[in-house]
């Protein structure tokens, strides 16, 4: 075998990437749904650190269900900054490992969610099960696409706003949980993540309704056409905040917390708020979001610290092993 | 291809010399009803989802025509192309390594007795055993921040899981036992006789592994080689679990196929999809020529 010849340019080559590869590299840990907004908003990113302090950088992205990515960090997994589906997963990288302050949720405005979202309903075109409200998913023989919440933050949105419909129309958490619980009878599959999810609905045609954080439901129809797929708006759903955080204890040792900072604070800058926009997450700045009022319809939203007393106890009551996920879902 | 997919599965084993003789006495129709069955299993389950990925690589739905330009693109994208130098790394270094040990536990189960034998041999057959997942998160456990050399592994700023060493491992753990296993039935029907002259004619072990030994495995080594090299290009689980899905650093082919289709470009899915697919045909075609030549070699 001629296998000497072949590895050591293979070595040389990898070493001299290694090597040419030494300007600032940010990593961005991500989920599912934000691989078309991160990149736009890197690139734009990118021309913005390069004018202001004459740096280049490269950013890196790795997208993946939103628990999963936390636990991806946790393992060691080296990102300088998070930007998942949900408070609950970083304060999870703060708990085991502490790789972040307790309050990082303080450091940047609006609870360090740049941009927000909702959950509606992705149908087929015509809606031929005639869905209007969360009250259509529990009728026998509709079949609703969810991902795993276990796994999957958006999935985690889903469920909650799905409890919160219940509560708000029939008063008591046992109704509530008896809701969710038909609700979960309907689902065939239960996906990763919320990619999963849509590509399940999509593109393998499986379901007659996606529950879906908007921006994807959104991102699916410019993807697919709007002849193929609509867009229904629940009576009620929930205020979705994506949160953002820079990983102190990567950041520290790489030296790029100041870049990984200024790289978040951006997001909120008019650049960051008009991409958000672009790419259907809810704009926080008022400015921007009149100028993409016609995009966002407005509903009546719930909040998570308003209706389930913030992350941590929502988590622990119901996503944690032996909460009431696990009950629904063993009852199935 | 369809012809060299029937051959490699019609003969597993390197095949013996001259035609078959006839071990059945059924009639013809009969014969002819298992092969139609057959050829119609592996039409629908082979060659057709084959042929669907070259054909969804390069169809244009929109143009009506097949085309060349999205698919030369798809290919040419810098995470496309990383993602194919990280599978050729992994490779390079998964199968040699593999090679090395296959040989040496071969050597050692076919040749000696010793205490543990069996053992040592159900131990090379743990990676068959165990789901490729669990054998990732093997890696993450042991190496992860949280695991057993985390800390350590920090504070020296060295990275194995999320980082190609981490793929590497996973890899050679699941190509494990291809070579070795193809090489253990070979060596013990073979028998030590021959090697027994050599040393009593004076050669030394060195000398008798490389004159003796070596000749007569080197078909199962090959064969064990290409085996190998065809999982390790195209493992998905193990290293989907050690990845860390950072794009353009540390995902292979398959993770880059599952990206791409994930992100509804499901053209660039399967443009990589196919050149995965290119790999394990031209490693097929390989693998026929090689039991070709190893046919011949033993008529002559």
């Amino acid at each position: 075998m001629k296998l000497r010849h072949l590895l050591f340019p293979i070595i040389a080559l990898t070493l001299a990437t290694g090597a040419a590869a030494k300007s600032t590299e940010l990593l961005n840990v991500s989920y599912d749904p934000t691989r078309e907004l991160y990149v736009d908003f890197n690139k734009a990113f990118i021309a913005h650190w390069k004018a202001t302090t004459g740096e280049d950088l490269t950013i890196k992205q790795s997208h993946g269900g939103s628990g999963k990515q936390a636990r991806g960090v946790i393992d060691g997994l080296q990102a300088d900054v998070v930007t998942l589906a949900l408070a609950a997963d970083i304060d999870a990288i703060y708990e085991h490992g502490k790789q972040l302050p307790q309050d990082w949720q303080k450091r940047l405005p609006d609870n360090s969610t740049p941009y927000t979202s909702t959950i509606v309903f992705l149908v087929r075109k015509g809606n031929p099960k005639g869905i209007k409200d969360w009250d259509d998913l529990v009728k026998p023989g509709v079949s609703v696409i969810t991902p795993n919440p276990k796994t999957s933050g958006g999935a985690r949105w889903n469920y909650l706003a799905a409890w919160a419909y219940a509560k708000h129309k029939q008063g008591t958490d046992q109704a509530a949980q008896a809701f969710v619980t038909a609700l979960y009878k309907n689902v065939p599959v239960l996906d990763s993540g919320a990619r999963g999810s849509t590509t399940t609905f999509v593109q393998r045609e499986i379901g007659d309704v996606a529950i879906s954080w908007e921006n994807e439901a959104m991102l699916a129809l410019k993807e697919f056409g709007r002849e193929k797929f609509e867009i229904i708006m629940p009576s009620l759903s929930i205020l979705a905040e994506p949160p953002v955080a820079v990983i102190d204890r990567v950041a520290k040792k790489k030296g790029t917390t100041a870049v990984a900072t200024a790289y978040l604070e951006y997001l909120y800058s008019d650049e960051g708020q008009e991409i958000a926009a672009r790419n259907f997450y809810r704009p926080r700045k008022p400015e921007i979001a009149a100028k993409y009022a016609s995009t966002f319809p407005k509903l009546e939203l719930v909040t998570i610290d308003g209706e389930f007393g913030g992350w941590a106890k929502a988590q622990k009551t119901h996503f944690a092993d032996g909460g009431i996920f696990d009950e629904i879902y063993q009852n199935k | 291809m369809a012809a060299v997919i029937v051959s490699s599965l019609s003969a597993p084993m390197p095949p013996t010399a001259g035609g078959a003789p006839r071990a059945t006495h059924d009639p013809v129709w009969v014969r002819w009803t298992l092969t139609a069955v057959a050829l119609v299993f592996l039409g629908f389950f082979l060659v057709l989802p084959l042929a669907a990925v070259f054909t969804e690589a390069l169809w244009d739905s929109q143009k009506k025509a097949f085309r060349f330009g999205p698919y030369l693109a798809a290919l040419r994208d810098p995470d496309a192309l990383a993602a194919i130098k990280l599978t050729l790394i992994t490779a390079c270094i998964a199968v040699p390594a593999n090679v090395i040990f296959g040989v040496a536990a071969a050597w050692l189960i076919a040749r000696f007795q010793f205490r543990g034998k069996s053992l040592l041999s159900t131990l090379i057959d743990l990676p068959f055993a165990v789901s490729p997942v669990i054998s990732g998160l093997i890696y993450v456990l042991v190496f992860g921040l949280p695991g057993w050399f985390g800390g350590w592994l920090d504070a020296h700023d060295i990275k194995i899981i999320f980082a190609v060493p981490g793929i590497v491992l996973a890899t050679t753990f699941v190509t494990f036992p291809f070579v070795a296993r193809e090489l253990i039935p070979l060596m013990q029907a073979q028998g030590a006789d021959e090697e027994y002259a050599a040393i009593t004619l004076g050669a030394n072990g060195w000398q008798t592994f490389w004159r003796v030994t070596l000749p007569n495995i080197r078909w199962g080594l090959l064969y064990g080689v290409i085996l190998c090299n065809a999982r390790a290009m195209g493992e998905f689980g193990a290293v989907s679990v050690v990845s860390g899905h950072i794009r353009g650093e540390t995902n292979t082919m398959p993770l880059h196929v599952e990206i791409l289709f994930n992100e509804f470009n499901s053209g660039g899915a399967f443009a990589v999809a196919s050149l995965l697919a290119l790999l394990a045909i031209l490693t097929l075609i390989l693998k026929s020529i090689i039991e070709w030549r190893h046919t011949r070699s033993q008529r002559s």
